[in-house]
């Protein structure tokens, strides 16, 4: 499978009053044709800002691309001129937000919000855009489309709104669709619909997804690739079965027993849940050695003072820790 | 609940208002020091006594305090506000030839204030530390501090003065001709200066609001969305965030409607601009009562409408209020 | 994006009250508006006896201008009195009728506004009509009428300017009750037995002060501009000097005499500005989050 957006060694700045914040290093992703890329990890880890520095909407200042390349289709973003950045966003990438409480405009009606859209990238009239509207609020499976389009969003309850979402982001057509969270502000049974919703809109339309959450079990029902990353760092990427079965970063394999397991033993004394120590360190603190050396069980020497590069573990898998050559862990 | 019930209600709540002014005219007259006939003569001491029997009659002002006021509603309900005795005319045709000029004056720095202030803000906020942000709070505080009929005064002695491009005072020149375009661009030339001392307050006011609200709306989520689909800097500004960002300046012109009256009513006397604020200055020299009264009737009327209009504008532009009671 | 999150971090063990006096010093709004109204009140107490001239006094030629003879250093009126006299004499009233405006405006809206705000219901229903009621009298017009009704002295003036400010106090004071009413101690002082009385004037109000103080400066600015606008329209009280009367007084010549109109202006703006400058050094110093922007 060809890959539709690859992002590689990606740096990002924030300066902050604390002094400059390194929010993303050396990031590097791909994105296959078809498929939905899974990037998990805790609050702060750089994973919305990994969305928004391929959508170029990261805010500016404080935060800059320091370098790195990002690519769609073979065509540079980081150094694209705004106007043409523009013409690719919303219609060749699109993105849904974690708040769909807020992120659609109060005062203007969910079909034009849909059909404004269709209009900045696409030549049709306001009439045939408006239907286009209509299509993509039945697409979401929100009933009654053509009533339904002339709402305004406070008339819609929050999942209702994240379909709404969804619809405005597909309108075009986008060959990478980034979904940031999408179902975190929602009740656990609509979570569940909007994600049935994204797989099979995945397999109908072909958008290939990059879905950024840290839901590990909706990762592991529709991601086909996984991303884990910490402290603005990619730290494993492999294949969902390999990240599940056979994690190889100590970070990696806490965060999958963060995970209760109702199919435990119920004679099993282990903990029901594990939890991993400590907190993300402030990004402005970071120096030279592993981001999460201070966390880890197996922090060696070699932690504190060099930061692991990426290294393969098999032709999918790779990840970035020191372990992996003094083959401990295999 | 339809839209209709909704202004329905409305008309209801403002005449319940009107009703609730007249009510208060009615009890300043009795509370006034004196004889309520003397009040409604308005002349201190000055007016005859068959001229008080006659109005005592009139006002019933012999009967019940209730009766009274029923009397009084019932004429002012018909129109009568009295008699101007110092005028010689009835109140109601008094202020009904001034208040245009004043719905003039106060409608065209209000909404000169409510469009260049937001448009100032915009612009402020794109750069929140830059010229225009520094030149919005300057204004603002100076225009908030000084006494709106000294600026008014300053401006005269700038702009007509020592650069005389604009008249001193008054509304129009009788001598220049009177075909409607001379007219209306005469009166146009004579309205710059007061226009301006009214809204500059106003002004400063809108903007320093409109760049606070754009601040927060630029940070919001729905701007990110709008972005993220592709939308120009401009359609970002100009319709996703204006539009937003109007609803608070809107609602403040509404509640400031009253405050444009009564600094109109000192812009007017600066620049004898023949208006409501004008009448009410000489009628209160001559202790013409009706009139005076009379004048804070109508101004207020200008402020329930007002509020009115107000009220439906916000529900046009903001969805999320159109039906609320 | 939490970048910034740990920068609440350090916790401060200074008293409230000390923390927004060190934070007014810094304010740069407030020091200077300190220092105007300090240069004022200094200009207006100790000037009668510096400068020992009668303001009602005819001393020189009508309309002399400034610096053209030395001992009327800020030239003469229409009738011949001496301006920089006027100025000194006029700051008193002008800043009593503002002070005690100021607190007549802030006791009836905090009365109004906390009892709205605290019982809500009818009372609340009640007690918002009435004040809508009043924010439909443009506020300038009705002092005048009160003012005309009863005889003008700076008494008269002070009450009417209170009766007409106190809305928007009473609405800041009940959005603020609003808010706070219901927050966990008051329900905790509630849930002690404490009595409706001492909840609103003891637990409550002294929660809801920050923006009442603020509003409090702003408030007597305002009560100085109502004083000078019915001054200038001839409505205060005529046995008092006052700036604004200056001004109405010169209104009539102000092409032949701008100094007559500039200087008493340019008081009154000094003064409003002064005390407009410490209510946004309070504001910065209440709301330190709102400094960033």
């Amino acid at each position: 499978m060809s890959v539709v957006l690859d992002v590689k060694d990606l740096v990002v700045d924030f300066k902050t009053r604390a002094g400059n914040a390194r929010v993303l290093n050396q990031v590097s992703l791909d994105l296959r044709e078809g498929e939905i890329l899974g990037i998990v990890g805790e609050s702060g880890c750089g994973k919305s800002m990994t969305a928004l520095s391929i959508m170029g909407l990261i805010p500016n200042p404080p935060g800059r691309i320091t370098s790195g390349s990002i690519s769609l289709d073979g065509q540079e973003l980081t150094s694209m001129p705004a106007a043409k950045l523009r013409a690719i966003r919303g219609n060749r990438i699109s993105m849904i937000f974690q708040e769909p409480m807020t992120s659609l405009n109060p005062v203007f009606r969910i079909g034009d919000q849909i059909s404004e859209s269709v209009l900045l990238h696409q030549n049709v009239s306001k009439k045939e855009a408006w239907k286009r509207a209509v299509e993509m609020l039945e697409l979401v499976g929100i009933p009654e489309p053509a009533v339904r389009a002339r709402s305004y969003p406070h008339e819609l309850s929050g999942g209702m709104r994240q379909r709404v979402m969804i619809g405005l982001a597909l309108a075009c057509k986008p060959k990478v669709l980034i979904a940031d969270e999408p179902t975190t502000a929602l009740d656990v049974t609509v979570q569940a619909q909007i994600f049935d919703l994204l797989k099979n809109l995945q397999e109908e339309t072909g958008t290939a997804i990059i879905l950024i959450t840290h839901d590990m079990g909706a990762v592991a029902e529709l991601a086909d690739r996984v991303s884990v990353m910490y402290a603005g760092h990619v730290i494993e990427t492999g294949s969902t079965r390999q990240i599940l079965d056979d994690p190889r970063h100590p970070y990696t394999r806490g965060l999958i027993s963060c995970v209760p397991h109702l199919e435990d033993n119920p004679g099993d004394e282990r903990p029901y849940l594990e939890e991993i120590e400590g907190v993300v360190p402030p990004l402005t603190e970071l120096g030279t050695g592993c981001a999460f050396a201070p966390r880890c069980k197996h922090v060696m020497d070699r932690c504190l003072t060099t930061n692991p590069v990426i290294g393969r573990v098999s032709q999918q898998h790779s990840v970035a820790c020191h372990l992996l050559k003094e083959k401990e862990l295999a | 609940m339809s839209i209709l019930l909704v202004i329905f209600r409305r008309l209801v709540h403002a005449f319940l208002l009107i009703l609730a002014v007249l009510v208060l005219n009615f009890l300043l007259i009795h509370i006034a020091p004196g004889d309520p006939a003397e009040v409604i003569a308005g002349e201190m001491g000055g007016a005859t006594e068959e001229m008080l029997a006659q109005i005592r009659t009139a006002y019933g002002l012999d009967q019940p305090v209730i009766v009274q006021l029923g009397t009084y509603l019932g004429k002012a309900l018909q129109g009568d506000l009295g008699q101007s005795f110092f005028y010689n005319a009835p109140v109601l045709e008094l202020v009904s030839g001034r208040i245009g000029a004043t719905i003039l004056l106060v409608m065209t720095a209000l909404l000169f204030a409510i469009f260049v202030g937001t448009l100032l803000g915009v612009i402020a906020s794109h750069k929140p530390k830059g010229i225009v942000s520094g030149l919005v709070t300057l204004v603002s505080v100076i225009g908030y501090s000084a006494p709106i009929f000294w600026t008014g005064m300053m401006l005269v002695i700038l702009f007509a003065w020592s650069i005389p491009i604009f008249p001193i005072s008054g509304m129009y020149d009788i001598t220049k001709g009177d075909d409607l375009w001379t007219r209306a661009l005469d009166i146009l030339h004579h309205l710059v200066l007061p226009a301006l001392t009214l809204g500059i307050v106003y002004l400063a006011q809108y903007a320093r609001l409109s760049r606070a609200s754009m601040l927060e709306i630029l940070g919001s989520d729905y701007i990110r969305t709008a972005r993220a689909k592709g939308a120009s800097e401009i359609s970002v500004y100009g319709r996703h965030a204006l539009r937003n960002a109007i609803l608070p300046v809107v609602t403040i012109a509404g509640l400031q409607f009253g405050s444009v009256v009564s600094g109109a009513v000192l812009v007017e006397t600066v620049f004898s601009w023949p208006g409501l604020g004008t009448l009410a200055f000489d009628s209160i020299l001559a202790r013409d009562y009706p009139t005076v009264l009379g004048i804070l009737f109508f101004s207020s009327l200008l402020v329930i409408v007002a509020n009115l209009l107000t009220d439906l504008v916000y529900r046009l532009v903001d969805p999320r209020i159109r039906m609320e009671g | 994006m939490t970048v910034t999150s740990d920068q609440n971090l350090h916790i401060s063990s200074q008293s409230p009250l000390k923390e927004v006096a060190r934070a007014f010093r810094q304010s740069w709004a407030g020091m200077l508006g300190l220092v105007l109204l300090f240069l004022v009140c200094v200009f207006c107490l100790a000037g009668p006896f510096i400068y020992m001239v009668d303001p009602f006094e005819v001393i020189w030629a009508p309309l002399t201008p400034p610096g053209e003879v030395a001992n009327v250093p800020l030239g003469t009126d229409y009738l011949g009195r001496d301006i920089l006299a006027g100025l000194i004499h006029g700051g008193a009233s002008t800043l009593f009728v503002g002070l005690v405006a100021g607190v007549l405006t802030m006791t009836i809206g905090i009365l109004v506004g906390s009892i709205a705000g605290y019982y809500g219901g009818m009372v609340d229903e009640a007690l918002m009509r009435l004040t809508e009621f009043f924010q439909v009298l443009p506020a300038l017009l009705f002092a005048m009428v009160l003012v005309t009704l009863f005889t003008p002295s700076i008494y008269v003036v002070s009450i009417a300017i209170g009766i007409v400010s106190w809305p928007a106090t009473a609405r800041l004071t009940r959005a603020e009750f609003l808010r706070i009413r219901n927050l966990e101690y008051v329900n905790a002082a509630r849930s002690i037995g404490a009595r409706n009385n001492r909840i609103i004037w003891r637990v409550i109000l002294p929660n809801a002060l920050a923006p009442l103080i603020v509003s409090a400066t702003l408030t007597v600015g305002i009560a100085i501009l109502f004083e000078a606008g019915l001054s200038f329209l001839g409505l205060g009280d005529p046995n008092v000097f006052s700036w604004g009367m200056m001004i109405g007084a010169g209104r009539e010549y102000i092409l032949d005499g701008w100094w007559t109109i500039s200087f008493p202006g340019l008081m009154i703006f000094l003064t409003v500005l002064g005390f407009s400058l410490i209510g946004d050094g309070l504001n910065d110093a209440f709301n330190p989050k709102l400094r960033e922007r």
